[in-house]
């Protein structure tokens, strides 16, 4: 403002007076509120390392105490309750190899087409369809071991009375990742747009070759990316084995008609032993099953990335 | 003419734009496709009925007030006395404590990943913590049993608080190994439930002058709290559900007790406890977990349905 010479000393003070109100307003936060919102934030950041730390913990320590098992007699060695020194995991591996086998057959078909008829068939504001809604999301998160009774009292025993065998196991955990399944290829198959069926459905072709050729395969890594995690969970369960009758101490290889183990009851059956050298194993058993896991797990996280589409 | 050469036009193209003859095959496969969705239903069914039989066997020889009352469970001493409550003390018990562990655990990593932490933080941690949800529950069970106790509570236990915590097995280091297995859960679905919060209302809040922790407190917070309850709910279903942690840490004594330092016996340990062991399909102990199996049922199917609907709700306000 330099209307004659020097800037009049008013206006010098006013503005330095306005900048101060100004920054002091903006800036010079109480005190109060800047120790809060750094503690604050330091809270959080501490939750955040706890979590962390646990996981990293649980991944350490399993790795230190099962090292020294560690060895291809693991995969090959019957197990033993007397001998630690040279019992594995052998029928324990196959059983959970076939118990898997198992539950993509039944999965893979049942839950895609769940999620298709849910997705694209049915008509919301039949109560019907509501109802199987709703039943899908509250199997969801029906506790394992119910599951467990029902492979029990359904399927081991009462109406269908299979006996203990693996494959009385292999429905059962299938029954239990299915909800996981539909869920899964639902949110894939309604992450297509709609332009993309009505273009099908435009060029003749019928509701079915529309799923088919179109929704069906943009939808694949999404679906597939469920299942994964669906065989992951399903690897890793253990209550509801336990009352299906996966015995621990077999000495044979199980055929899908016989009574079979299968890698976590294995483990917890060691892990409940007081020998230092049945920790180790169970241990040695821990790290095998998260190496399989976090490899699942991982290409899972690969594939969504790399294949997911956003339209 | 004109016209009736017009309408026979159009009465040809709508002949061809028809289908030659009806579909079968596709109804066929619709058909197909039904019966998937329907098996779900089924299942819930085969669970009624492989729960209701047995219950109702086991509820003719012990009175449902018993039964829900009794304060004594030892199904295996002469004569057997069948109270549920302390193993739904247990239960709870467990719970309880993991819940006071992973609430603010979970609830502090959801508002850091979504108020706090930069884009490329959260995409690394979001799925690491997922790992956590992934890890077998056996191995959870044995970290509890063989680190969270004997190295984490045991030395940190201050001396003869509640008579010490010199046991071998405790009801808090299943509720830690637990506590720590749904922090995934609690931080995840809080956490899309605050990025779902439209961002105008917190920058009205930064606007006014409010502190991030302000904005995280009072605005995103209560904005996002029938997700957050929602998560709760799950993880209280999963911490409720769980088998193998309680089975490996938290001993097989039933007691109706609330302290941490004790030994428990929850509902699912007893079921699987008792159903490994070969019983006899008639024997009351046989009975008696379907009927167990029975509470557990409707305790979970209660915290489901709350969860559905809270969830339900919650979309309702920004979608």
């Amino acid at each position: 403002m330099e209307t004659g010479g020097m800037p009049s000393e008013r206006a010098r003070l006013a503005a330095a007076g306005a900048r101060a109100t100004v920054a002091a307003s903006l800036s010079n936060r109480p005190r109060r509120d800047v120790v809060l919102n750094t503690a604050f934030a330091g809270l959080l950041f501490l939750a955040v390392m706890i979590a962390l730390a646990g996981l990293a913990a649980i991944l350490v320590q399993a790795f230190i105490r099962g090292a020294p098992a560690l060895s291809a007699d693991l995969f090959t060695n019957m197990p033993s309750t007397l001998r630690p020194e040279s019992a594995g995991f052998r029928p324990a591996i196959l059983g959970s190899l076939e118990l898997i086998a198992g539950v993509i057959l039944f999965v893979v078909p049942v839950g895609i087409g769940s999620a298709i008829y849910l997705e694209e068939y049915a008509d919301k504001s039949k109560w019907w369809n509501r109802v199987i809604e709703v039943n899908i999301q509250n199997l969801a998160a029906v506790p394992s071991i119910i599951y467990g009774i029902l492979g029990l009292g359904f399927i081991v025993r009462g109406p269908l009375d299979v006996g203990f065998i693996l494959i009385a196991g292999s429905l059962t955990l299938a029954l239990l990742v299915l909800p996981v399944v539909i869920i899964a290829a639902r949110e894939a198959i309604r992450a297509v747009p709609d332009s993309i069926r009505q273009g099908s459905l435009a060029l003749g072709a019928t509701r079915w070759q529309t799923i088919r050729r179109q929704v069906l395969p943009a939808s694949v890594p999404g679906i597939a990316t469920g299942v994964i995690l669906a065989i992951s969970r399903a690897l890793g369960e253990a209550a509801p084995l336990l009352l299906v009758g996966a015995t621990v101490f077999i000495t044979y290889d199980p055929t899908p008609l016989e009574r079979f183990s299968a890698m976590p009851v294995q483990i917890f059956q060691y892990a409940t032993r007081p020998q230092e050298e049945f920790q180790t194993l169970a241990f040695a058993g821990v790290i095998v099953m998260l190496g399989v896991l976090l490899a699942m797990n991982s290409f899972a996280i690969w594939l969504r990335n790399r294949y997911e589409r956003t339209w | 003419m004109n016209a009736r050469t017009g309408a026979g036009a159009v009465g040809d193209v709508s002949r061809r734009l028809q289908a030659p003859g009806p579909r079968y095959g596709e109804k066929v496969i619709q058909g197909l496709l039904a019966l998937c969705a329907l098996l779900s239903v089924l299942t819930t069914t085969a669970i009624v009925i492989a729960l209701i039989e047995p219950t109702i066997d086991f509820l003719g020889v012990v009175p449902i007030e018993e039964f829900l009352t009794g304060t004594e469970w030892s199904p295996q001493f002469e004569p057997p006395s069948f109270g549920v409550l302390p193993i739904v003390a247990g239960t709870l018990n467990v719970a309880l404590w993991a819940m006071l562990f992973a609430i603010p655990i979970g609830l502090g990593v959801a508002i850091y990943l979504s108020e706090y932490a930069s884009p490329r933080v959260r995409r690394t941690v979001k799925p690491v913590l997922e790992i956590l949800a992934g890890i077998p529950t056996v191995a959870i069970g044995i970290f509890a049993v063989t680190f969270i106790l004997p190295h984490l509570i045991q030395p940190l236990w201050p001396g003869e608080l509640l008579g010490g915590a010199e046991k071998p097995f405790m009801a808090l280091a299943a509720s830690l190994g637990i506590g720590l297995m749904v922090v995934p859960i609690i931080a995840s679905i809080s956490e899309d439930a605050m990025s779902a919060v439209p961002s105008g209302l917190r920058e009205g809040a930064y606007a006014m002058g409010a502190t991030r922790m302000k904005v995280a407190t009072r605005v995103v917070f209560p904005a996002a709290i029938s997700g957050i309850v929602a998560s709760i709910v799950l993880a209280i279903s999963r911490t409720v559900g769980e088998t193998m942690v309680v089975l490996l840490a938290a001993g097989s004594t039933p007691s109706l007790t609330f302290l941490p330092n004790e030994a428990v016996q929850t509902m699912t340990a007893y079921i699987a406890v008792v159903a490994t062991g070969d019983l006899s399909t008639g024997s009351l102990d046989y009975k008696s977990v379907f009927a167990v199996g029975t509470l557990l049922f409707l305790m979970s199917l209660a915290m489901n349905l709350l969860s559905i609907r809270l969830v339900r709700r919650y979309r309702e306000v920004y979608e």
